[in-house]
């Protein structure tokens, strides 16, 4: 038939030259997945094999109404000679009853076989102290988290490592573009850790896909949700809820590593913030402060501030021959100056991307990076922050 | 206002204006009509583009041209502008344009009401974007970031300017529809012609009247929203601030209130022209007429009370990811009802296929991947899968896109010949059709698969793995964005008189009082 052949020719012509034009360039990078990152975790284990449940019936569905549809198309048409019935509904007893059949079938896949796996689901995700053996706060702040092991005394912060030239330079992309860190999380495996999900600014969501979490870190209030890792190996997700400008940019990366080894690593920590508060106490040299700031910098301040310090006009501030970079954080008394440099840095801006750093920052690293702030850029206050003073003013 | 001014009977009108001043003073419902459907399908290439830009951008990995903030701007516009400004006043115009007809009317019933409503547009419009704009001559910090839903309240109340200009754009939109509602309701309640009972009239009126009672019960419900968001950004309140004493979870229980009947607002007009291009095609009555009905009331009370399964990841209490779930799965049934009725209708018909009933039957798909594949996310055991991942993206877009645009352009097809007198060419048409089901199925099939591989929605920038699904979905988007103008170029050759004149009922099967004047229809 005439329409026909001219609706195969159209349709084969835009499928080539779609098809043409999608190759372009080749497959750089060949990596084609479309189902769960592997499931390690109870929670993930659910949410596959309802998935999976699901899926079968899904496409049985969109099959088997595909076929129906198809097998009408092929033969009622006109140009098959095909007369037009005219019933408007089911018209006997039997076809009332073959018609209510699909939607019987219906409720059953809805309430019972996915209803009963997925209400056991819910009770288990819910289920979050139960013998918890470890638990992690993790606090969501605009583009990092900040972990927190209560019972252990450890506490740092975690964000993204990968070079900005990667991201925006078109360098070379390593493996785990994104989706690397400079503090990992590390836990135990086949310990059942309870996850305390806080916020200090906007809403975020704490996500790992192959652990099977998902929740948000919402401002205000406390969520929780909690993980049993079976298998070693490193972990990564992403903030799953948009929370401004560099959302793209908030990676998670776990490391579940034996319970000895956890144990090690917790030792090492320990160890590593004592002599964080040791060498807070000594006098540092103004360049061990500049070289020590540049590096804070440009882990943190330079997602907004921008390198060189120019910032973004009417967005966000910038620091280069800024009035509150180069005027006094200290007044006269050795009290804090309300909206000072010192102040801003500790103590942030409400209602903007501002945040106070002191919650996620050590005395050395906000005395070094706010020396470096009044000491760069074209800024020349030549001032020294002192760890110790950080320390008395915070 | 006596009925005299309200009438006006153009056929018996010499004096009716002519250029300019017939688009500024008429109370035509068809000349309304119009304008609402000329200035909705200008927004929706505008909107179309600005998903075009960031789709450049998602191209490949890496951050090429668009800053992660610009980006978050074009996607909360995009989504915006395309629900506000492009869909629903199109289904509005095709309402003004065609109930009247189709209920042999030679009027709406509030055609002054409804102008009004449609002069709300280009403000709101303009308002929307203006902040967008600013930015670049340095005043204010662009359009919002929040995305479409607004819900994170925190991220809401850093911007400086955006968010105030889309709450007010929000609610010029929303009196907008509610004007349109109120339109709607009256004209199918009191103008039908004396011998059409309820019961007798087109699904048309019937869809559009629930849609009209959904817009009256949970726009004023988005307003409240955004209007105390308002307040907590200028007068010092504290509804949805934490450190106020207040929830920034209401924000989201208020929006979804309004969001999930969005979604009914969005397809019900295209899902219930369907049946009527389905049968006319087809040569056959509407399989389960009463049915669907039914079906139409039935989804919007169901999803009136479901708006929770929008929040599962958010930590609500277990028995409330319970029921939500559950409730959420019984939408299911109405759905696949109007699906069984559709296929009825073709069954055993004798089928034509030009380009309306391929639309619509690639209306029929859209809608059948869109609820399958919908199904699955209420789920309260397996949501961590698929929640804000580009799963959802791609998922939402079948409704939107593949049922209600779809059933939309099969609408502006079937009666295309009766706006415009004649007919479109043939051959354009389906060319535009497969192009439009090829590129649009691969476009969102692949965000379907990269967001189940674990990609995250509303980013600018994504990890090695998922950038040949990227790649793929980018290109695919730019076919679908070409395949339109196709459609944009037939529709203005139609309009321009090229093409042959039509009869006043072009469609064999067709029937309704729509096709009895001529075309097109006196003015």
């Amino acid at each position: 038939m005439l329409i026909e052949s001219e609706i195969l020719k159209m349709l084969r012509k835009s499928c080539l030259s779609f098809l043409l034009l999608a190759c372009l360039g080749g497959s750089a990078y060949a990596d084609w997945a479309f189902n769960f990152q592997p499931a390690v975790a109870p929670l993930a284990d659910d949410a596959l094999r309802i998935h999976n449940r699901f899926m079968v019936l899904v496409i049985a569905l969109f099959v088997s109404t595909m076929a129906v549809m198809a097998y009408s198309l092929f033969y009622h048409r006109k140009d098959k000679g095909f007369k037009p019935a005219i019933f408007t509904g089911p018209t006997t007893p039997t076809l009332w009853v073959l018609s209510a059949l699909p939607f019987i079938g219906l409720v059953f896949v809805d309430y019972v076989w996915v209803g009963v796996p997925a209400y056991y689901a819910a009770v288990t995700m819910e289920n979050t102290q139960e013998g918890a053996d470890l638990v992690l706060r993790v606090t969501a702040s605009q583009w990092k988290w900040q972990y927190e092991y209560p019972a252990q005394g450890i506490k740092f912060v975690s964000s993204l490592s990968t070079p900005l030239t990667q991201i925006y330079q078109g360098a070379a992309k390593g493996d785990n573009y994104l989706l690397e860190v400079d503090n990992p999380l590390v836990l135990p495996v086949n310990k059942k850790i309870r996850i305390l999900l806080l916020s200090s600014d906007v809403m975020h969501a704490w996500s790992v896909p192959a652990f099977g979490v998902k929740r948000a870190a919402v401002p205000g209030f406390l969520r929780e949700t909690w993980v049993k890792i079976e298998k070693e190996g490193t972990y990564r997700g992403q903030c799953a809820q948009i929370c401004g400008t560099n959302h793209a940019f908030m990676p998670i990366v776990v490391e579940a590593v034996s319970v000895e080894r956890f144990a090690a690593w917790v030792a090492k920590k320990k160890a590593e913030q004592e002599a964080l508060t040791t060498s807070a106490e000594k006098v540092w040299t103004k360049d061990e402060l500049l070289q020590h700031g540049q590096g804070i910098y440009e882990k943190i301040c330079i997602s907004c501030h921008l390198p060189g310090g120019v910032g973004i006009p009417g967005v966000f501030p910038a620091l280069a021959d800024s009035k509150i970079v180069n005027s006094p954080y200290q007044d006269a008394s050795g009290r804090l100056i309300k909206d000072g440099h010192l102040d801003r840095v500790l103590n942030g801006k409400q209602g903007t991307a501002m945040q106070a750093f002191k919650n996620t920052l050590s005395d050395v690293d906000i005395a070094a990076v706010v020396t470096y702030e009044r000491n760069s850029f074209g800024n020349k206050t030549g001032d020294v922050l002192q760890p110790v003073l950080v320390r008395k003013l915070r | 206002m006596t009925s005299a001014t309200i009438v006006e009977p153009k056929d018996a009108h010499p004096g009716y204006p002519t250029g300019l001043r017939r688009w500024l003073v008429t109370t035509d419902h068809k000349d309304i009509g119009l304008l609402y459907m000329g200035f909705s399908a200008a927004m929706f290439f505008v909107a179309g583009m600005l998903a075009l830009v960031f789709r450049a951008e998602l191209a490949a990995p890496g951050v090429q041209f668009l800053q992660g903030s610009l980006y978050n701007q074009l996607v909360t516009l995009h989504g915006l502008a395309m629900v506000f400004a492009f869909i629903m006043p199109f289904a509005t115009g095709l309402n003004n344009y065609l109930i009247p007809l189709m209920i042999g009317s030679p009027r709406t019933a509030l055609p002054r009401l409804s102008k009004w409503g449609f002069w709300l547009l280009p403000l709101a419009v303009m308002v929307l974007l203006i902040p967008f704009f600013l930015q670049f001559f340095g005043v204010g910090d662009g359009a919002s970031q929040a995305s479409w839903t607004m819900d994170n309240t925190g991220l809401d109340m850093q911007s400086r300017l955006g968010v105030d200009f889309t709450i007010v754009a929000v609610y010029l939109f929303g009196i907008s529809s509610i004007f349109g509602a109120f339109n709607v309701i009256v004209t199918v309640l009191t103008l039908r012609t004396p011998t059409m009972s309820l019961w007798s009239m087109p699904l048309f009126c019937w869809g559009w009247l629930v849609v009209a009672f959904l817009l009256l019960l949970v726009v004023p419900v988005l307003a409240t929203a955004v209007g105390l968001l308002f307040a907590d950004r200028h007068f010092g309140t504290h509804f949805f601030i934490a450190s106020g004493g207040g929830d920034p979870i209401l924000f989201q229980h208020l929006f979804w209130f309004f969001g999930h009947p969005e979604v009914y607002i969005v397809v019900l007009p295209a899902w219930a022209i369907l049946p009527t291009i389905l049968s006319a095609f087809s040569r056959k009555p509407i399989y389960g007429y009463k049915a669907q009905v039914y079906s139409y009331w039935a989804i919007a009370f169901l999803g009136s009370i479901v708006w929770g399964h929008h929040m599962l990841a958010q930590g609500l209490p277990l028995m409330e990811n319970l029921y939500f779930m559950y409730a959420t799965f019984s939408i299911s049934v109405p759905t696949s009802v109007l699906i069984f009725c559709w296929i009825g209708t073709i069954w055993r018909g004798a089928m034509t296929f030009e380009t309306p009933m391929l639309f619509a039957l690639g209306a029929i798909v859209g809608m059948l991947i869109g609820g399958l594949s919908g199904v699955l996310i209420p789920d309260a055991g397996a949501y961590s899968q698929y929640h804000n991942t580009m799963y959802i993206t791609g998922h939402f877009h079948y409704p939107f896109f593949g049922a209600a645009v779809l059933g939309m352009m099969a609408t502006v097809y079937y009666y295309l010949p009766k706006m415009t007198g004649r007919m479109y060419n043939e051959s354009l048409g389906r060319l535009h059709f497969w192009i439009t089901a090829v590129s649009f199925n691969v476009t969102f099939l692949s965000m379907m698969m990269v967001g189940l591989a674990g990609m995250p929605r509303h980013v600018v920038d994504y990890a090695i793995k998922y950038a040949d699904w990227n790649r793929v979905i980018s290109v695919a988007a730019f076919v679908l964005g070409a395949a339109q103008l196709i459609f944009l170029y037939n529709v203005i050759q139609t309009i321009r008189g090229h093409g042959e004149k039509a009869a006043d009922k072009p469609w064999e099967g067709a029937v309704g009082l729509e096709w009895t004047p001529s075309s097109p229809p006196p003015s």
